[in-house]
C-alpha cells in the first residue's frame, strides 16, 4: 500500500476532504456541530502540519489525481508558500472555530431571540466547512480550471456567511458581496477560456512553458487578474468590502477579513510571479503598485474617519491588502528573492492580526450592545484581555518591532531603498502611521474612565470570546521573533524565480 | 546558553515576568503585588550588580538571536550598557516604593503597575540592546508600554497628552526606522562597536551619511526632548507622579539620550563624526536646547511644568558633551550627567508629587512657607535644585565641571558661555522656589491637605526622594572615590580609548 506511505503524495487531499466531510456531517447532525466542526479544524492542522513535515523532508511534491498525469488529469501540489497559506488558514481556523463557539453560545443564551440565533449557529458551521474545505483546495490546486471551482465554493460559501446575521444592511451588502464575487469569477472564468483557447492546457506546471505569450494569454491573463482583484477589494475595486465585513457576525468576519481575501490574492500573486511570469511588464507591476499604494492611504484614512469599531476594522483591511500590492514592483530587486517572503509575511501577520481585531471587536459589540467609538468608554476595566488582544494586534497592524508586519515592513523598505523607489517606503511609512493613528483612536477609548463610573468586577465572560483573539493577536506578534522558520520553510520549496527568469528579471 | 546568557535573559525576565502576573491579579491583592514589584526589582539589581562586576572584569555577555538576513537581535552588555541599566534599575526600584505609596486606594493599580514593569523591562531592553534594530526594537516598545502610563488618569486632558506623545513619538520611531534601514543599506549590518563603522564609507558616501545621521539623530530626539522636538514633554505632566519620574529620569527621555550617545560613540564613532563635520551640528542644537528649556521654565507657575522644562534643559547636557566626542573630559561629563540627572530628577519630581498628593500644592505661587509644613520633603527638594544648578558638593557640580573642562580643553568659549548662561538661568528658576518655600509665610490654609500622619507625609512617599537626596550628595562628595558614577564612567571612556 504505497497510498498510506509517510512520503505518499496522496495525504495531500485531506485538508480538503477533512473539512468537506464535516460539512456534509454538520447537516445530517445538526446538534452536534461544533463537535464535528472542532475536531475536522483539529485534524486540517494536524494535517497540515504532516505535510509540512513531508514538504521539509521530501521537497515540493505533487500529486495526480486518481494516477492520471497532466494535461488530462487534475494535479495537487505542495510547496513553501502553499504550506505557509495552508498553514495560516489552520490556525486561524482553529482559533476563529473556538471563538464562533462561544459567541453562538453568548448570543444563544441571550433571551432575547434565542430560536434566531440558534438558527444562524445551525447554517454557519457547515457553511464555514465548506468555506475552509474551499480555501485548502484553492492553496493545493495545481490546475486553473480547478482553482476556479475552488473559488466559487469560496465565493458563495462566503456570500453565505455574511448574509447570516440577517439584518437589513448585512443582507444588502451580502447580496452585493455575492455579485461582485460572481463576476469575479465570471470574468475569471473568461480569461481561463481565452487561455484554453490559445494553449489547450489548463496544468499550471505546463502553462508556465508557453513563455511566448500571444495576445491570447495576455488578454487571459487580463481578465483573470481583474477578476481576483475583484475578489481582493484592491482599491478602486473594494467597495464592497466594508459594509459586506463590518455587517456580518463577528466570527464571519474574521473568517472574511482574514482569509478569504487572501485566497485570491495568493492565485493572483501566483498567477504573476510563477505561471505568466514571463509576459508581466515593469509598468504593470508598477500599476499594481500605485493602486496599491492609493489603497493604503485610502483605505487608512477611510478607517481614521469611521464612527463605529467594525467598520474601522474592515476600512483598514482595505488598507492592509494595498501592502500586499506594493511588494508587486518590489520584486524587481535581487532577483524577486524577497518578494515571496514579503507577501507571505505580510499575509501571515494580518490573517492573525486581524481576525484577532475582529473578534476583539465582536466581543466588545456583545459586552456593550453597539461598538459605536465614542461610546467605547470604560471597557478596558470590564474586558481587559479583549483590549490587551486589540491593542497587539494593532501593534502588528502599526508594523511595529517584533511584530510580523514589521519584518514585512522591513522587507518592503530594505527592497525599495535597494532599488532606489524611495517612494514606496514613503507610501509605507506614511501608511503605518496612519495605521497608529486609526488603531490608537479606539484604543484611546478604551482607556477613558466614564464619569460616575464604578470599577466593578465585571461579569465572567466565557474564555472562548476572549483568549483565541490574544493568542492569535500574540502569534501575530511574536511571528516577527520567529521569522526564520517560515522563511526556511518557504526555501524548502518554493520555485526560485530565478529559475523563472533565467536571463533576469524583466 | 553559558551563564553569562542566563544572566541577560534574566535580566529582562526579573520585571517582564512580574509584570505578566500583575496583569493577572485582581484589584485587591495589593500586599501580593507590592511585594510582587519589590521583589523582582530587587533581583534586578541583584543581577544587574553581578553583571557590571563581570563587565568590569572583563567578562562579555552576548545573546545573538538571527531573525532574517541582516536582521538580528543582540543584546550585549557592555560598560555603557552597564552605566544606564544599573541606573534604571536603582531608580526603578526607588519609584515602585513610591508609586506603591503615591497610588495607595486609586483605581486600576493592577494595569499601572503591570505597565510599569514592561516600561522597566523594555528600558533595560535599550540599555543592553547591541545594534541598532534590536534598539529600535525596545525603543518602539518603550512609546507602546508607556503611552498606557501616560493616559492612566484617563481623563480628557491626560488623552489629549497621550495622543501628542504617541504622534511625536511614533514619528519619530519611523523616522528612526528609515534612518537603520538606510545606514544598513550603505554600511551593511553593524553591531555597536568603539570605532564606528569602516571611515572608507565617508569618501563614497558622505552626504548619505550626514543625512542619515540627522535622520537618526531626529529619531532619537524627539524621546531626548531636543528643541524642536519636545512639545510632548511638558503636556505629559498630567500623568501622575511617578510616571512623571519615571519618564524624566529612567525611561523615555533618557531612553533618547542614550540613544543619542550610541549613535555617536558607538555607530558612527568619533572619528567618522569629525570627518563628516556634523558635530557642531548637534553641539548647536543642543546648547540651543538648554537655553530655551531654561528660559522656559522661567516663565512657568506650574511646579511640574517647570520641572518639565528643566529636564528639556538638562538632558541636552548630555548631547552637549557627545558633541565634544574629540575631547574625553566633556564625554566625561555627559556620561556622567545620564546618571546624575536622572538622581537630581527624580527626586525633583517625587518633591514635587509629594507636595501635589498631601497638601493639593501645584503651583508655585502655593508654595510660600511650606518647607515648614515638609521639612524633610523640602530639604530632599532643594538639595536637588541645588544640584541642577551645579553648587558643589552636589553631583550636577561635577557633571558641570567636566563639561566646562572638556569645552575648554576644546578651546570652544560657547561651550563655556552655554554652561554659564544656564546655570543662571537654573539658578533663576530654582532659587525663589527655595527662597518662597523656606522663608515665606503661609498664605492661608493648602489647598487639599489630604493626609496626617506621624510624619510629614506617608512613609512610602518620604523615604525615596531622602534616599535620592542622599545620593546626590554623596556621590558628588566621593566622585573621586573608586565606586562611583564618575569612576565608572572614566571606565567606560578608558574602554573607548578616547
Amino acid at each position: 500500500m504505497t497510498v498510506f506511505q509517510f512520503g505518499a503524495p496522496s495525504w495531500m487531499i485531506s485538508p480538503i476532504v477533512l473539512p468537506l466531510t464535516a460539512g456534509l456531517l454538520c447537516f445530517l447532525f445538526s446538534h452536534k456541530t461544533f463537535t464535528i466542526a472542532l475536531a475536522a479544524a483539529l485534524a486540517n492542522l494536524l494535517a497540515v502540519c504532516f505535510l509540512t513535515c513531508q514538504l521539509l523532508i521530501f521537497g515540493p511534491m505533487r500529486c495526480h489525481m486518481g494516477g492520471w498525469q497532466p494535461p488530462l488529469g487534475i494535479t495537487l501540489r505542495t510547496d513553501g508558500p502553499a504550506l505557509l497559506m495552508l498553514l495560516m488558514t489552520a490556525v486561524t481556523g482553529l482559533a476563529i472555530t473556538l471563538y464562533a463557539r462561544g459567541y453562538f453560545t453568548y448570543r444563544i443564551a441571550d433571551p432575547r431571540q434565542p430560536v434566531r440565533h440558534q438558527r444562524q449557529q445551525r447554517y454557519f458551521w457547515p457553511l464555514w466547512m465548506l468555506l475552509l474545505a474551499g480555501l485548502n483546495g484553492l492553496f493545493l490546486s495545481n490546475d486553473i480550471f480547478n482553482l476556479y471551482i475552488t473559488l466559487e465554493l469560496i465565493g458563495i460559501s462566503a456570500a453565505s456567511l455574511a448574509a447570516l446575521s440577517g439584518k437589513p444592511a448585512s443582507q444588502l451588502a451580502s447580496f452585493r458581496y455575492l455579485m461582485v464575487s460572481l463576476l469575479g469569477s465570471l470574468t475569471y472564468l473568461l480569461g481561463i477560456v481565452f487561455l484554453y483557447r490559445s494553449c489547450g492546457v489548463l496544468d499550471l506546471d505546463v502553462l508556465r512553458n508557453f513563455t511566448a505569450g500571444g495576445p491570447g494569454m495576455r488578454a487571459a491573463l487580463a481578465l483573470m487578474s481583474v477578476g481576483l482583484l475583484l475578489k481582493t477589494a484592491l482599491f478602486p475595486l473594494h467597495f464592497w468590502l466594508p459594509p459586506a465585513h463590518a455587517n456580518a457576525l463577528a466570527p464571519v468576519s474574521a473568517i472574511l477579513s482574514a482569509l478569504v481575501v487572501k485566497g485570491s490574492f495568493y492565485l493572483l500573486f501566483r498567477f504573476w510571479f510563477e505561471v505568466f511570469a514571463s509576459i508581466i511588464t515593469i509598468p504593470a507591476l508598477n500599476f499594481m503598485g500605485v493602486l496599491g499604494a492609493v489603497a493604503i492611504l485610502w483605505g487608512a484614512v477611510q478607517a481614521m474617519r469611521q464612527q463605529r469599531l467594525k467598520l474601522m476594522v474592515a476600512y483598514s483591511t482595505v488598507s492592509q491588502l494595498g501592502y500586499l500590492f506594493i511588494a508587486f514592483p518590489l520584486a524587481r530587486v535581487d532577483g524577486g528573492a524577497q518578494v515571496w517572503s514579503i507577501v507571505i509575511f505580510m499575509a501571515l501577520a494580518h490573517a492573525c492580526a486581524k481576525s484577532a481585531m475582529f473578534m476583539a471587536a465582536g466581543t466588545v459589540f456583545l459586552h456593550l450592545g453597539h461598538d459605536r467609538i465614542k461610546d467605547l468608554s470604560g471597557v478596558r476595566s470590564s474586558l481587559p484581555i479583549t483590549v490587551f488582544a486589540y491593542g497587539i494586534a494593532g501593534v502588528s497592524l502599526m508594523g511595529l518591532p517584533p511584530s510580523g508586519g514589521f519584518i514585512a515592513k522591513w522587507l518592503m523598505l530594505t527592497s525599495s531603498l535597494a532599488s532606489s523607489q524611495w517612494w514606496w517606503a514613503l507610501v509605507i511609512m506614511v501608511g503605518s502611521l496612519l495605521a497608529s493613528i486609526y488603531v490608537f483612536r479606539v484604543m484611546s477609548r478604551f482607556f477613558v474612565i466614564p464619569e460616575g463610573f464604578a470599577f466593578k468586577k465585571p461579569e465572567p465572560l466565557s474564555p472562548l470570546l476572549e483568549w483565541p483573539a490574544l493568542a492569535l493577536a500574540l502569534i501575530s506578534l511574536f511571528l516577527g521573533l520567529a521569522a526564520s522558520w517560515p522563511l526556511y520553510i518557504l526555501a524548502t520549496g518554493s520555485t526560485s524565480l530565478a529559475q523563472i527568469f533565467p536571463g533576469g528579471l524583466p | 546558553m553559558n551563564w553569562g546568557q542566563w544572566l541577560l535573559i534574566s535580566i529582562l525576565l526579573s520585571s517582564f515576568i512580574p509584570g505578566i502576573i500583575i496583569f493577572g491579579l485582581p484589584e485587591k491583592k495589593h500586599r501580593l503585588r507590592t511585594v510582587l514589584n519589590l521583589l523582582g526589582s530587587t533581583i534586578k539589581i541583584v543581577l544587574i550588580l553581578v553583571m557590571d562586576i563581570g563587565i568590569y572584569f572583563g567578562h562579555s555577555f552576548e545573546i545573538r538571536i538571527p531573525i532574517i538576513p541582516g536582521v538580528e537581535l543582540l543584546l550585549n552588555g557592555d560598560p555603557l550598557s552597564a552605566l544606564f541599566a544599573t541606573l534604571s534599575s536603582v531608580l526603578w526600584l526607588l519609584t515602585t516604593v513610591y508609586a506603591v505609596g503615591y497610588l495607595e486606594g486609586s483605581p486600576n493599580r493592577s494595569h499601572f503597575f503591570g505597565y510599569f514593569s514592561l516600561c522597566v523591562t523594555v528600558t533595560i531592553g535599550i540599555a543592553l540592546a547591541g545594534n541598532l534594530v534590536t534598539f529600535l526594537l525596545f525603543y518602539e516598545m518603550l512609546t507602546l508600554t508607556t503611552y498606557p502610563l501616560v493616559i492612566h488618569r484617563g481623563t480628557k486632558k491626560s488623552l489629549r497628552a497621550g495622543r501628542n506623545y504617541l504622534i511625536y513619538a511614533l514619528s519619530g520611531g519611523a523616522v528612526f526606522l528609515v534612518a537603520v534601514i538606510s545606514l544598513q543599506a550603505v554600511v551593511g549590518p553593524a553591531d555597536f562597536m568603539a570605532a564606528g563603522f569602516s571611515s572608507s564609507f565617508i569618501d563614497t558616501h558622505g552626504t548619505v551619511l550626514v543625512l542619515i545621521f540627522i535622520l537618526l539623530i531626529i529619531g532619537v530626539g524627539v524621546k531626548a526632548a531636543l528643541v524642536p522636538l519636545h512639545g510632548w514633554l511638558p503636556q505629559a505632566m498630567v500623568a501622575p507622579a511617578p510616571v512623571s519620574a519615571l519618564l524624566h529620569a529612567v525611561a523615555v527621555v533618557k531612553a533618547g539620550a542614550f540613544g543619542i550617545i550610541r549613535i555617536v560613540l558607538d555607530v558612527y564613532g568619533a572619528h567618522n563624526l569629525l570627518l563628516l563635520g556634523v558635530l557642531p551640528l548637534l553641539g548647536g542644537i543642543a546648547s540651543i536646547t538648554i537655553l530655551y528649556g531654561s528660559v522656559r521654565a522661567l516663565q512657568q507657575d506650574d511646579l511640574k511644568r517647570r520641572l518639565a522644562f528643566s529636564t528639556i534643559s538638562q538632558v541636552s547636557y548630555i548631547a552637549l558633551g557627545m558633541s565634544l566626542v574629540d575631547q574625553p573630559l566633556a564625554v566625561v561629563g555627559g556620561l556622567v550627567h545620564l546618571v546624575h540627572q536622572g538622581l537630581m530628577k527624580i527626586t525633583l519630581f517625587f518633591c514635587a508629587g509629594n507636595l501635589a498628593e498631601t497638601l493639593g500644592i501645584h503651583r508655585i505661587s502655593e508654595m510660600s512657607g511650606v518647607a515648614r509644613r515638609m521639612p524633610l520633603t523640602m530639604t530632599a527638594f532643594s538639595i536637588g535644585a541645588f544640584g541642577m544648578i551645579g553648587i558643589p558638593p552636589t553631583v550636577g557640580f561635577v557633571s558641570k565641571w567636566y563639561l566646562g573642562l572638556g569645552g575648554l580643553a576644546a578651546g570652544t568659549w560657547w561651550v563655556m558661555v552655554v554652561l554659564a548662561v544656564s546655570s543662571l538661568l537654573n539658578g533663576c528658576y530654582f532659587l525663589p522656589i527655595l527662597t518662597k518655600a523656606w522663608f515665606g509665610k503661609q498664605q492661608g490654609p493648602w489647598p487639599e491637605e489630604q493626609y496626617i500622619s506621624r510624619f510629614e507625609t506617608r512613609l512610602m512617599l518620604l523615604v525615596p526622594p531622602l534616599v535620592t537626596a542622599f545620593i546626590v550628595m554623596v556621590a558628588g562628595l566621593v566622585a573621586n572615590a573608586q565606586i562611583s558614577p564618575l569612576a565608572w564612567v572614566r571606565f567606560i571612556v578608558r574602554e573607548y580609548g578616547l
